[in-house]
């Protein structure tokens, strides 16, 4: 289980994704399995930065990678304010160009990408987001 | 983020390469406007080079095809299956007309 430190910065996003890859890779998991590990620590991270920090972030982003029997398991850490992104309501699938909501979409993708998130908080350990991808063979 | 606009008789071309996410979509999002402002609604996003799209980036597009359309239109071009697939999952797939080759992309105004 390795843990890597982020500072709170919309330019981290690559450093993240380049580390999350890694991870995937030693899992063993597919190309279309990595790009949804990428994508789901993406707007999970770019969302603590944007919301949780309002983009002033002094404090910390931690994620760890844990490869599973056949998967990975991220764990992103954060002491922004509590959010949990399982609370929120799934954008409308399939409705009109006019009618798309910008609100919600990333928290949406990364449900989708992902087997499994969790979310828990705790006033001592701040914010916990749990992802699995398993490895479909 | 380097982004190309080429101006051409039909449509005008826009190319970047690597990731599109919440660090550099406005700046995807300024280039975009950059040419919809002058009323050219016919654009091609030559993504070849792009390997990954957050949904900060797809709001960008999202918001450029509802400017261009209906007098025009914004087509994409060579998405990796990766991109597209997420798209797709989201149902916001049918939401762009994409393309596996510049020449059909350019042809399809």
């Amino acid at each position: 289980m390795a843990t890597k430190r982020f500072t709170c910065s919309l330019q981290n996003l690559e450093k993240i994704c380049n580390y999350v890859t890694e991870c995937a890779k030693q899992a063993n998991l597919n190309e279309s399995e990595i790009y949804a590990v990428q994508l789901a620590v993406d707007e999970a991270s770019t969302n603590i930065m944007e919301h949780g920090y309002g983009q002033e972030c002094p404090n910390r982003i931690d994620i760890t990678c844990e490869p599973l029997e056949n998967g990975l398991k991220v764990v992103i850490f954060d002491d922004a304010e509590p959010f949990d992104p399982c609370t929120v309501t799934e954008p409308d699938l399939n409705v009109s160009l006019e009618e798309v909501k910008p609100r919600g979409l990333g928290i949406f993708l990364m449900r989708k990408m992902m087997d499994d998130v969790k979310y828990a908080t705790d006033p001592e350990q701040g914010n916990t987001l749990t992802m699995i991808k398993y490895h479909k063979p | 983020m380097e982004i190309q606009t080429t101006e051409l008789k039909r449509c005008t071309v826009i190319k970047t390469a690597g990731r599109i996410d919440g660090s550099n979509a406005p700046q995807l999002s300024q280039a975009l406007k950059a040419i919809t402002s002058k009323g050219k609604c016919k654009i091609v996003f030559d993504m070849t080079e792009v390997n990954f799209v957050a949904s900060a980036g797809w709001l960008v597009l999202i918001d450029t095809q509802k400017t261009c359309k209906p007098s025009g239109e914004l087509v994409l071009v060579n998405v990796e299956k990766g991109i597209k697939d997420s798209l797709n999952l989201v149902g916001m797939g049918s939401y762009f007309r994409m393309f596996d080759d510049l020449t059909l992309a350019v042809g399809a105004f």
